[in-house]
């Protein structure tokens, strides 16, 4: 199953903004509103997220075809995802420590937080859903993750602006962020029209 | 039975975990476009939260300390899959409606919060009731959340019409923002309970605004034990290694 050029700038723009993992399909929230408070370590969340999600619907897509397909247990698709997931962030980590230290310390601290994280079992789920081939289902998590870069750094440029702000007794804190977060998918509704 | 009436009312009303503790936000969000949705999704949810812990329940003695996550997510993994093929030939509308959601309840922090915090520890009978009140207080939860997404972004509740002719419907309630705005009013109406009971000298420990400090606890450690340092942003503190 090879996919064209074409196919795959689609599939870019559609998974990093058309519908977005965080505002418009609602995964990875947990890390979307818990670690958004400054830009630098918004950024940093994003870059282990872009180095997972890639990484996994690669190894995710490899299982399913050589190994689920060949010997048809499709069905254990979620049993063995999630373990290799979890597998795969702890390896990734251990690996980093050892071979190479300094992008380790940028992103150290946030990988164990990605084990479980939904985005990461939602891209290798979806990519099995649409029948996306090894190469498609790379650029969607590469793409997917891409958008909750971008996401997330928005919301924490918008959460620093908003900090000293003169908010209501109750609505300090997560309902402000909530509500900011809603305005976001607003603005990113209007990506809809772009294919 | 006394045990597995309290466990009942614990998950119902006193930690109900969308409307106090807060937990497994993602599906929350996601599925409820409708009330219907929401009731699928929570009974769902439901039967994995009491299958699981009965079955972690049986097994508490026999599964090591140290593998004791990958083991929960092997055993929540399976019911997930037995429920999604269930539903792709009882229900296949549904289904279709709730889509990539339903294998993704492996990774909702209620379930692994409950094996954890209760069902490894409890006897098999009040760790079944645990999550068959666990579960019906999210369904509830998900339930009420979707019928009123529905009636302001349709004017309908469960397919049926009930508001006026003059009522427009607001459509962006049963889109993506509106489920943030919805969430918005749910954790301030939360922020002002807790405000007002903490003036009038209540223990309000037990409300918690989700994601707000500790989400991180949604991480491999299920919902208990790992805190993320919003202070120094840096920092994970182990409170288990710290125990030890």
């Amino acid at each position: 199953m090879t996919s064209s050029v074409k196919e795959l700038l689609i599939i870019l723009i559609s998974s990093s903004l058309v519908s977005n993992v965080v505002l418009s399909q609602f995964l990875g929230l947990c890390p979307f509103l818990g670690v958004s408070k400054k830009t630098n370590t918004a950024a940093g969340m994003g870059t282990a997220v872009i180095f997972v999600i890639t990484l996994a619907s690669a190894v995710s897509g490899i299982i399913y075809k050589y190994i689920l397909q060949k010997f048809h247990v499709e069905y254990l698709q979620t049993i063995v995802f999630i373990l290799v997931i979890a597998a795969l962030v702890q390896f990734v980590e251990m690996f980093l420590r050892k071979a190479i230290p300094s992008l380790y310390e940028a992103l150290g601290v946030y990988l164990p937080l990605i084990t479980t994280n939904c985005a990461v079992l939602g891209v290798a789920l979806t990519n099995v859903q649409k029948e996306y081939g090894i190469l498609a289902g790379i650029v969607n998590g590469f793409a997917t993750a891409v958008g909750f870069t971008i996401s997330i750094i928005i919301l924490a440029g918008l959460r620093e602006k908003m900090e000293h702000n003169d908010f209501p007794e109750s609505f300090k804190g997560m309902p402000a962020v909530l509500l900011t977060a809603g305005l976001m998918a607003i603005a990113f509704c209007g990506f809809s029209g772009l294919l | 039975m006394n045990k597995a009436g309290e466990r009942l009312y614990n998950g119902l009303i006193k930690e109900n975990p969308t409307f106090v503790l807060m937990l497994g936000m993602c599906p929350t969000l996601a599925v409820t476009t409708s009330a219907m949705n929401g009731l699928g999704m929570g009974a769902t949810t439901a039967v994995v939260l009491a299958m699981s812990n009965l079955i972690i329940s049986l097994l508490r003695k026999l599964i090591p300390g140290k593998v004791r996550i990958p083991a929960f997510i092997v055993i929540i993994a399976s019911f997930v899959t037995v429920l999604q093929l269930l539903l792709e030939a009882l229900l296949p509308e549904l289904n279709k409606a709730l889509g990539v959601y339903i294998p993704l309840i492996v990774v909702n922090c209620i379930i692994l919060g409950r094996a954890e915090s209760y069902a490894y520890l409890s006897p098999p009978i009040p760790s079944l009731f645990d999550g068959i009140g666990m579960g019906l207080g999210f369904t509830f939860a998900l339930t009420c959340i979707g019928a009123v997404r529905e009636l302001l972004g349709t004017g309908a509740v469960f397919g049926y019409s009930i508001m006026p002719h003059s009522f427009t419907p607001i459509g962006i309630f049963v889109l993506a923002p509106g489920a943030f705005f919805v969430l918005a009013a749910l954790t301030a109406f939360q922020n002002f309970l807790k405000i007002t009971g903490a003036k009038a000298g209540k223990d309000v420990s037990k409300i918690q605004s989700g994601c707000s400090e500790d989400c991180m606890n949604c991480g491999e450690k299920g919902c208990s034990r790992r805190f993320y340092d919003n202070e120094t942003n840096m920092e994970i503190i182990d409170l288990e290694k710290e125990e030890n």
